[in-house]
Formats: C-alpha cells, structure tokens, sequence
C-alpha cells in the first residue's frame, strides 16, 4: 500500500473560476459527489477580475441574432475557430446568460428592466454590418459578479471545496487513462491522491509567462503544465491575446468596454489614430487589430509620455454620469494605479498580455483529445477541460471580447450535462497502482529535497518572463523566437537544479511559486515552440517576416507534446445549425 | 529618484514549525530597487530577493479578490493597493486581528466564512421561472450598489469590537453586507424569513454602530449603513 491517503469521487474538478463553479454546480445540483480543488479560496479566482461584459445575442437592445454573434466570433477568430464549437457557444449563449440572470446575478439594467447590454470590439450586426450592444455587464464588475453568484449558488447546492490545495500532476490508472491527480493542502502540506471517474481541469490562463500582463498573479497555467508533463497535448499555443489597454507599467486592465461606452486611443499628437487603420470600426475593431496598430504608432515614434512608450485613452468626454454607472471600477484602478482620473485626463495604456486563446484541446462536450500517429483525434479517458485551460476552439487565432465569460459558462456546462449522462450511464472507478501515485508526487518531492546551493527560481522566472516578453510579444520574427527559444530550454534546465530554500510544511507559499514555475516554464516553452512553428501571420500572432496569412500551409491548429513533437488538427467546417462560414479574407 | 529611499518594514513573524511564539522582523528595503509602487510590491520584493520564508496571500493585485487583507501600522487595509507615497519610511505589518494566525500573515478564515454563510448568500426565489431574464427596474437594481462589490477580505469584521467579543454568534459588517445584499434583491422572495433570522440578541443587534468597519473598508462599501437599513426593515416589519 501506498502511505498516500486517497480520496475517491464521481468527479474531482480543478479550478473555481467561472468555469470550474459552472460545472460543480451541473453536478452538484443532480447529486453527485464532486470536489472543487482550488489553490485560492473560490472568490479569489481570476475571474473575479473580469469587467467588460458576458456576449449574448439576447437583442435587449438592438435586433441581434445568434447567427450574427457566430460570424463575428469566426471572423475575428481569422478563420482558425472550430465552427461546430462557435455555433454551439453562441446558439447556447442567451439561455446559460439568462440562467446566471435567474441565479441571482445582479446584471446592470435598461429602463424596460431587461438585462443592461453595452457594444465591444467586434461585434456587429448583420454579418459584420453595424456595432451592437451585446456585452451583457454589471456594471464593469460583471466577472465579480459572475464568481460570486456562482459560488454562491455551489454553496446552497453543497458542493465539496477543497479550497487552498494545490493540485500537483495527473494520475493514470493502469489502462493509461486519468484516474484523478495529486494535491497538496496548502495549509498543512499533506499530500492527497484525489480518485475521481472523471477529472475536469480548469485551471484558468497563464499571463505570467510575460512581463506584462493583465492576469493575475495565480495565472501559472498548472492545467496545462501536468497535461503536457502527462503526455498529453496543448493546442494552437503560439496564440496570446494582447489587450490594447492594459495600464502602461501597472498591466491592470482598462476593459475595452470603456471603448464600447464612447472612450477612443490617441497618440501624442491627439490624433485618434484608430481612424487611420480601421475606418469602419475604428476604437471597436478586433484587439488584435488595435494593439497592432497602437505598436506601429509607438514604434513609429508617435507614442505618447516622456518615454513616448504608450498611447492615451480618452474617456472624458463620456461624461460624469456614464463613468459613475457604467465605469466606476475603471476609475477606481485608474486613480489608484495610474494616478490619473478620467474624468479629467485620457488614461496611459500600453498593449498588454491578456488571454491564452490556446489550451488542452477538446471536444464541444468537453473531452480532452490527444492526436495518434496516423493524425487521428483520440479521446482520453477520464480528462475533461473548460474555460482557458481549455481549446475547445472558439477563440481561433484571436478571441472576441466577452466570449471569455461566456466560453466559460456554456462550456463548464457543458461538461456537467456531458458528464451528468456518462455518469448515469455508468463511468468505471479507475483501478490504480501505487507505483502511479508515486510518480506524481515525484516533482513535490524534488522540490522538497533539493539542496542548498542550487540555481535560485526567482532569477529563473524573471529570465522566462523577460525572454517571453521581448521575443514572443505582439510582433515576431525567426531569429528572434529561434533565440528566445535556445534560452528557454537553457532556462528550463537550470530549473531542475533550482533550490527551494523554505521547506516548512505550513502554509509554504515558497513552494507553490517553485510549482507554479514548472508550470510556467512548461507553458513558456510550448508557446515558443509553436509560435517559432507557425510560419504565417495569423490573428494575434504576428509575424514581420512572413506577414501574410497563409491558408494553404497554415489552415489548421498546432498540436504539441512536450517532447517537442508537433501534430495537426483541420479547423472543424461542420456547423449543423446555421451554413457554414466559408474560408476567406478576414472582414475588419 | 532621491539616493536614499530606505523603508523599513517591521513584519510579525510566526511559523508553528520553527517559532514558539510569535515575533517581530524587522527588513530594510531600496524602494529605488521595487518594481511597482504599492505596499504589496514591497512584500513580494522581501519575498523574492531578501527571505522567501515570508508569507501572505495575494491574488488579483488589484484590489479585487480580497486576499492580502494585513494590518498596516495599526489600520487594516489591503497591500496591493496601499500606495507607498502615502506610508510612512517605518511600517509595521501584523496579520488581520482577530482571527487565529496560521503563520506570518496569514490568518484562519473559516470563522469569517462561517458567518458570510449563516446568511444563505444566494438568491432565493421559488415563483416559477420566467422563460427570458426576470425583469428589475434600474431604481431597483441601483439598491444592490454599495452591497454587491464586497471582496470578502475581512478587514472590517477584522476591525469590528463587537465581533472581537462574539466572533461566534455577531455575524460581522462583511456577512451582514451580504444579508442586505439579497434582503434589498426585488428578486429575492426571502425577505421576511431572512429577516426574521437576524433578529435574535446577537447575530445583527451586537453592532454598536462605532463604525470602525467603514472607516476600513477598501472597496468605500458602508456595512454600519446595511444594518441599518435592515434594523429599519424589522422594525417596519413588527408595526
Ligand atoms: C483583467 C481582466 C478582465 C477580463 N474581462 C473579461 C470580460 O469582461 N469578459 C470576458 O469574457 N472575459 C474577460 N476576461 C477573461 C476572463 O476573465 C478569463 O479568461 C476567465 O475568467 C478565466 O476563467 P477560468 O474559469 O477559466 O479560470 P480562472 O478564473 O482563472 O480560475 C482558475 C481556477 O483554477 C484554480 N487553479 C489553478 N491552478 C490550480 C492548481 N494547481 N491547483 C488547484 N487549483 C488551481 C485557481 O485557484 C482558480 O480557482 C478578462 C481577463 C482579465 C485578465
Ligand atoms: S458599526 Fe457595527 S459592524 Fe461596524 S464596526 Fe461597528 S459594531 Fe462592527
Ligand atoms: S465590506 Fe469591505 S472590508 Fe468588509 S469584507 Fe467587504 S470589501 Fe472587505
Ligand atoms: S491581491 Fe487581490 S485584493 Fe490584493
């Protein structure tokens, strides 16, 4: 027997967030026994931090139809979005809104009383005709909202958290499919095998690979760290959102709501340049499109501040009022982190790394995938993914604002009703070997044993975050990414020689941020791979030596392993609600 | 930048490992040399690059997930967004008061989740459910501001005397800002057993209304004006 103690479930989820809590609560509101694993207490997840809007063609405001809202979301993904995952999200779109409206989330309201809907970049109606409002929002705390209605809701349901432990590597049974995974409890160190018939991950984004970054600081990519150290893929990596407005210096975020609310970027010369790159949609084009065209104006020696190194956001005009209800939390961050009040002065912003488009790919119930030999999808059994962890693909090369939340919400329940079936059905309990659970707590162990004397983390991560930042950022080019990609591995290297010097059992948070950093650099390196890989311009991913897109070679999604091994999987063509959306120029 | 910009951070220090008993650190830190200009960065700069035994939670850092409530220089607040221009050069951290210490700073919650959850924070409705959004006026909705925000960092029960004395059986300003929070829902078809269910002695009445818990509140939220508003509600509610 092994001296680890095991737990056993119907399902172990991790991750709290609003993908994590969505899928608790399918589960835990049809009876089954499911633990929430989470490293910070539920509310204190990422998603808390979400501003703008949850998108939904609920027409609240304008006409506006599913079909629309699928067309923008293709598009502005550059043709990379699987097309049966994007109907399905935006066809499920008003119903899972509408369910977090009945679950008590206090959405700002319209005079008639229905829900308050604000435009964002992208949206448009009539298949890219006029902007429209369809960012359903409270306020611009609408992620807030969102976290704490439903854990709220998990909560009267009675849902098993396991708040503050910190999952450590997957566990595989003895066929090779995932039995549960490895925790340990923050508080006290003990280590646990959580068992489970299914594993959901969803574990959230991994921003802190770059320097500059919206996310917050839980953001290490774990989920996709233990799939990868698993065996298992990740999927379309080299595509990083960069938000055009994250705070210049800080990274807090400044939601492109306030553009949707009226706000608009200027250069040094109060030029509204937008104007110049993007005539029809101007402030409200795709970030991608914006947070290039604010780059050139930087580069070109256009940008705004002594160091000319950001660009401005003007949002006074707006009007006291508009900033108080729609915008109060914006004006807040502002005050605090750029000691500027909009109300008064236009805000200094910079491109800033935001959103992971890439994940653990799967299916549109949520399945994990992985691609054989001969370049066949094959299931893994036991695995399932939501939220930014996952690829599920509705992002594409480049993701709509507020489809995030809503990614969240319709996938997470997504796989509790796939799951709710399979376990109905019948999902064997895994049969595992002590030798597995061993292995899984082989990485704890080497932290926890390591000697002093060793290479120091922090001047590790700083170096990763650094090489992510220069080389992997909004714009790219071959000898920089085949050079940032040497120095990784180099780093990766020294990594396993790195000393954790604190080595108390309690509450050592010394030891989560050396876990956190294999993740971290885990993620770093495929991101560098694919994106040295991906030999086009595509979405966010921004190439200056080869800056077309490139369908002939490049119409299809990187899949890759951690051995440095890439696959490829065809961009799903076979919506079956709606006709398809041929392949074509991407519409501004 | 002038040359020297030393501020010196006096930490409470305890790991039941290693400490019998609680002490004091004290650190020395070139704010010339921190990235970031908050109270938090300074933390994770000791962290980093002086002593990686120091503890704390953060998250967000941003001031909204409500992880790094402390007490500095004798007030409660949240690090990542206490500005160090307006800190003294000397600052004493202490956990949050109150509640036990799990090591350094940071300290048990359950008390404090306890009684956010003795409030049933969640929408209670059982009128049959509309096919589309259950309509709310804007003047209704508008009722839900300054009680929907709250990050549930603690640093008003924390600072709350009468919790200090009843920490059991006085919810706190945090979970009574909850109550309120769907006591005042037009959605909310529980009010009346909501409200009778803080009508003992002790879970709403122990407030004395010294409102410690405004003055500390970083999110400028008003618990001592939620009671009150509830205690209206209850007295409405008897006549
Ligand atoms: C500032 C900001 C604003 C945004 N605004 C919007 C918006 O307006 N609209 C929109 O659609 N999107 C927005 N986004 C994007 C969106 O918020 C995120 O993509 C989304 O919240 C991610 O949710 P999630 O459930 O996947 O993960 P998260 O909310 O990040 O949760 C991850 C969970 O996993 C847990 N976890 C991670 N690793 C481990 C581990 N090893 N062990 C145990 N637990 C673990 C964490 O504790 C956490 O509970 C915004 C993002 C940012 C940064
Ligand atoms: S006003 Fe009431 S709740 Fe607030 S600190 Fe005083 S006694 Fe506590
Ligand atoms: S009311 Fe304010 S101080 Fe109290 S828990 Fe909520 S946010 Fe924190
Ligand atoms: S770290 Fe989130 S509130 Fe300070």
């Amino acid at each position: 027997m092994s001296s680890v103690v095991t737990r056993e479930f119907d399902v172990v989820v991790v991750g709290a967030g609003g993908a994590g809590l969505r899928a608790a609560l399918e589960l835990a509101a049809s009876g089954h026994n499911v633990a929430v694993i989470s490293k910070v207490f539920p509310t204190r997840s990422h998603t808390v931090s979400a501003q703008g809007g949850i998108s939904a063609a609920l027409g609240n405001v304008q006409p506006d139809d599913w079909r629309w809202h699928f067309y923008d979301t293709v598009n502005g993904g550059d043709y990379l979005v699987d097309q049966n995952a994007a109907e399905y999200m935006c066809r499920v779109a008003p119903q899972a809104v509408i369910e977090l409206e009945h679950m008590g989330l206090p959405f700002s309201r319209l005079e008639d009383g229905k829900i308050y809907q604000r435009p964002f970049g992208g949206h448009t109606s009539h298949f890219g005709g006029q902007p429209v409002n369809r960012a359903c929002a409270a306020a611009d705390r609408t992620g807030h909202a969102m976290l704490h209605t439903l854990f709220q809701k998990n909560l009267q349901a009675k849902t098993n958290f396991y708040s503050e432990w910190f999952a450590l590597d997957i566990v595989k049974s003895k066929t090779g499919d995932v039995a549960g995974v490895t925790a340990l409890c923050i508080q006290t160190g003990e280590t646990v095998f959580f068992k489970a018939r299914a594993t959901v991950f969803a574990t959230g984004g991994a921003g802190r690979i770059f320097s500059a970054t919206t996310n917050a600081l839980i953001n290490t990519g774990d989920g996709l760290g233990m799939a990868l150290r698993a065996g298992f893929p990740v999927q379309d990596m080299e595509f990083w959102q960069f938000h055009p407005t994250g705070i210049a210096e800080a990274g807090c975020l400044i939601t492109e709501g306030a553009r949707g609310e009226g706000g608009y970027l200027l250069n040094k010369n109060g030029e509204r340049f937008m104007e110049r790159y993007a005539p029809h949609l101007k402030d409200l084009s795709c970030r991608d499109v914006v947070s290039r065209a604010s780059m050139i104006e930087i580069r070109e020696g256009r940008g705004a501040g002594p160091n000319g190194d950001h660009v401005l956001l003007k949002l006074d005009h707006l009007g006291t009022d508009v900033i108080e209800k729609r915008l109060p939390g914006i004006r807040e961050l502002s005050i605090t982190f750029a000691g500027v009040d909009p109300m008064k002065d236009p805000i200094p912003v910079v491109p800033t790394c935001h959103y992971m488009m890439g994940g653990i790919p799967t299916n549109i119930d949520g399945q994990a995938l992985t691609v054989d030999n001969s370049n066949h999808d094959q299931l893994i059994a036991g695995l399932y993914a939501a939220g930014e962890a996952a690829c599920v693909s509705v992002h594409g090369a480049n993701r709509l604002g507020t489809n995030s939340l809503l990614d969240l919400v319709v996938f997470g329940r997504a796989v509790g009703i796939t799951l709710t079936n399979q376990l109905a059905e019948g999902l064997a309990m895994p049969e595992v070997e002590d030798s597995a659970i061993e292995q899984a707590l082989v990485r704890v162990n080497r932290w926890n044993n390591s000697t002093d004397g060793g290479n120091d983390p922090e001047t590790i991560r700083l170096a990763m975050r650094k090489i992510m930042q220069e080389d992997f950022g909004v714009f790219r080019e071959e000898n920089a990414m085949q050079s940032g990609l040497a120095k990784l591995k180099k780093l990766h290297a020294d990594l396993q020689n790195a000393t954790l010097k604190d080595k108390s059992n309690v509450f050592n948070t010394a030891r989560i941020e050396c876990l956190e950093l294999d993740n971290l650099m885990d993620v770093a390196l495929a991101t560098a791979a694919s994106a040295a890989n991906r030999k086009e311009s595509r979405g966010a991913h921004s190439r200056f030596d080869y800056t077309e897109r490139d369908d002939k070679n490049w119409w299809k999604h990187t899949v890759y392993f951690a051995d440095d091994k890439f696959a490829f999987r065809p961009v799903n063509m076979q919506p079956t609600h709606v006709d398809v959306i041929p392949l074509q120029a991407r519409a501004e | 930048m002038s040359e020297n910009n030393i501020m010196q951070v006096e930490i409470y220090r305890f790991d039941p490992e290693l400490d019998k008993k609680p002490r004091m650190q004290d650190y020395q830190v070139d704010l010339n040399k921190v990235p970031g200009k908050m109270l938090l960065d300074v933390m994770m700069y000791i962290k980093d690059h002086q002593d990686d035994t120091l503890t704390f939670r953060r998250s967000c850092r941003e001031g909204v997930c409500g992880s790094d409530g402390v007490n500095i220089n004798g007030k409660n607040g949240l690090a990542c967004i206490t500005q160090l221009v307006d800190l003294p050069k000397k600052v004493i951290l202490r956990p949050l008061p109150a509640l036990p210490v799990i090591r350094d700073l940071v300290v048990d919650m359950a008390q404090f989740y306890n009684q956010y959850e003795k409030t049933e924070p969640y929408l209670q409705n059982n009128e049959e459910l509309p096919t589309k959004e259950r309509l709310q006026s804007p003047e209704d909705r508008a009722k839900l501001d300054g009680l929907y925000e709250c990050i549930l960092c603690a640093c008003c029960t924390t600072a709350c005397p009468s919790f200090w004395w009843n920490p059991d059986k006085f919810l706190g300003p945090a979970a009574l800002l909850q109550a309120s929070r769907f006591i005042q829902d037009s959605r909310d078809t529980h009010t009346q057993e909501r409200l009778e269910k803080l009508s003992d002695p002790f879970s709403l009445f122990r407030c004395q209304g010294i409102m410690n818990c405004v003055s500390v509140c970083p999110k400028g939220l008003n618990p001592t004006k939620a009671i009150g508003a509830i205690r209206n509600m209850m007295i409405a509610l008897e006549a």
